[in-house]
């Protein structure tokens, strides 16, 4: 639906000075997908998202929508594909002299071709499926964040776009609000089959309701796959330490206040570190491990998140025993959970 | 019409202070409006094409937009009193003649035009730029952003700063008098400064103040009426 061939935008300052902010992204994002793109500030997020609506043209590579190569468009031709792809921002930009009404109709009226009634009804029906009708004649600046950013949708979807991105949709809104938005998108798409290009510096936002990843980093993909895979298994440093901060919030803090040994000694505890994911994660593992070695296993920590609705958990136990059942431990965990690490010994 | 105040048969001398301050209060008011009109007309367009000449903006044109701001910057920094003498020649070319309240109107509507224009530019920079990318990502062309997003949305700085401008030519007006422009500065000069009738000059002041303030609060009603940040 959305291809980027080898991509490269190079901004020249005023001094001259020149900026490379993407240096070669190849992207392939499939129809009916909600696709994440995450990085730290200045990773040219918001360049790339910007490109395939052409806000941004490319120094170099192409730019195809729906098989269509919109990269040489002129503006007359950029305005009608821009039609059928819907924008939301961090900042809403809604029409501060215009009611939520007038807001949501003002796509429509751009070109003559509604009747006054068929805009009427159309911005209803919009309105309804943000949940919002009650609000048409409302002014934005009366509106919380969140009911903005339902505007900010349902405007950009009056033209019936294939596709919407939202370049930090939800980076102004608190935690619930973003959950709500994020839980909107979600549905739309499946009602509407959009295509979802989703920019965000949270990782929150991606494990909520992304499909695919892709982390950018320096103008470049760095790792790109399937959201459960990214999270269960990051390869970068930098996606690990992005993941990290969001799996394993709690327990970074405990690991790292509790003097682990790298070494076995007389008496102490292994800690493990265990993964699950899936269906697995609800398997009785430690009971079944415990009983058939006959071993105490003490539960240090956990935290389970749920992505794409299916739960990864993480769980930091310590066992109790001799050099040889710690090892024989290691491998009945190995055989149960998706990853198994031992990250030490402790009193 | 002073004759006509005349016939209602107050005592001679006040009908006449009374007539005399009608007549010119009408006159100013014409100025004012003619002037004010013209000035919008010519101001608005010229400060929209500056902002778009302006990096960043649709037509950005760096050498454009310099030459042309420095045309304008250079028309603001002449003193009115100069600019209306130097442009007699260009009045009589226009009005016929550079005397009366029709012939003040041109050099009034020069001076003001790149004031304003300059006003109208700030006044639609004020829009986030976001509204523009909004607008532009749904297909907007750039007439139509113009038109239906930077100037309404921009429309209470508009107001505040056209309220700004009729007070700037209310005060210009009254300057324009002096050279035999008519209103009421015409008055005052005549015959409060000339013949020395200090009441008149008083009263001409007076109702000066009075079509500021009157001005000014018509103007931030105006202004909070469409404003709804
Ligand atoms: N219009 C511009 N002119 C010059 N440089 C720019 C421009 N836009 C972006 N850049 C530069 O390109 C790089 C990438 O910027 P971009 O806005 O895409 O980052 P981002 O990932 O969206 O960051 P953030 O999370 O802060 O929004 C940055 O170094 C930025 O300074
Ligand atoms: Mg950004």
């Amino acid at each position: 639906m959305i291809k980027l061939e080898n991509i490269h935008k190079t901004y020249v300052l005023d001094n001259h000075q020149k900026v490379e902010a993407l240096k070669g992204i190849d992207l392939n994002i499939n129809k009916g997908e909600i696709f994440g793109v995450i990085g730290l500030s200045g990773a040219g997020k918001s360049t790339l998202i910007r490109l395939i609506n052409m806000l941004e043209t490319p120094t170099e590579g192409r730019v195809i929508i729906d098989g269509e190569d919109i990269t040489d468009y002129k503006e007359v031709k950029l305005r009608k594909v821009r039609k059928s792809i819907g924008m939301i921002f961090q900042q809403f930009n809604l029409l501060s002299s215009k009611t939520v009404f007038e807001n949501v109709a003002f796509p429509l009226e751009l070109d003559n071709t509604y009747s006054k009634e068929e805009i009427e009804n159309r911005v209803t029906e919009l309105l309804t499926m943000v949940g919002l009708e009650d609000k048409a004649e409302v002014y934005p600046a009366q509106l919380s964040g969140g009911q903005k950013q339902r505007v900010g949708i349902a405007r950009a979807l009056a033209t019936n776009p294939k596709i919407l991105l939202c370049d930090e949709a939800t980076s102004a809104l608190d935690p619930k609000t973003t959950s709500s938005i994020l839980k909107l998108l979600c549905e739309l798409r499946d009602k509407l089959s959009l295509t979802i290009v989703i920019i965000t510096h949270q990782l929150e936002v991606i494990k909520e309701c992304c499909d695919r990843v892709a982390v950018i980093d320096g103008g470049l993909i760095s790792e790109m796959g399937n959201t459960m895979d990214l999270f269960a298994n990051p390869q970068k440093d930098l996606t690990k330490r992005l993941v990290s901060a969001v799996v394993r919030k709690d327990l970074n803090d405990l690991l790292e206040y509790t003097k682990l040994e790298p070494e076995y000694f007389e008496g102490g505890k292994a800690w493990f570190e265990l993964l699950f994911k899936g269906d697995k994660a609800t398997d009785p593992v430690l009971v079944e491990v415990a009983t058939l070695l006959n071993l105490k296993i003490s539960i240090m920590g956990g935290q389970i998140n749920h992505i794409q609705n299916e739960p990864l958990g993480i769980m930091v136990v310590a066992v109790e025993g001799s050099k040889q059942m710690i090892e024989k431990a290691f491998e009945e965990f190995q055989k149960r959970v998706y990853k198994v690490k031992l990250v030490g010994y402790a009193e | 019409m002073i004759e006509f105040f005349l016939s209602l048969g107050f005592t001679p001398y006040i009908s006449k202070i009374t007539a005399l301050l009608l007549e010119g209060t009408f006159d100013t008011f014409y100025m004012v409006f003619l002037a004010t009109a013209i000035s919008i007309i010519f101001g608005v367009p010229l400060g929209v094409i500056l902002l778009i000449t302006s990096k960043g903006y649709f037509y950005e044109n760096t050498y454009f937009y310099n030459v042309l701001g420095t045309i304008v910057n250079a028309l603001r920094s002449i003193p009115f009193i100069i600019l209306m003498v130097a442009i007699i020649p260009l009045t009589k070319f226009l009005v016929g003649t550079s005397i009366g309240t029709t012939a003040a109107i041109v050099p009034l509507t020069v001076s003001t035009i790149p004031f304003l224009a300059r006003l109208v530019e700030t006044s639609l920079r004020t829009v986030p730029y976001g509204l523009v990318e909004a607008a532009q990502s749904m297909g907007t062309s750039p007439f139509k952003i113009i038109k239906k997003v930077l100037l309404p949305e921009a429309l209470p700085e508009l107001i505040q700063n056209f309220t700004l401008t009729v007070i700037v030519i209310i005060g210009c007006s009254a300057m324009a008098g002096t050279i035999g422009g008519g209103g009421l500065g015409d008055i005052a000069i005549r015959y409060g400064y000339q013949r020395f009738q200090v009441e008149i000059m008083i009263a001409t002041v007076i109702i000066l103040i009075l079509m500021v303030q009157l001005t000014q609060v018509l103007g931030d009603y105006l202004t909070k009426k469409v404003d709804h940040r």
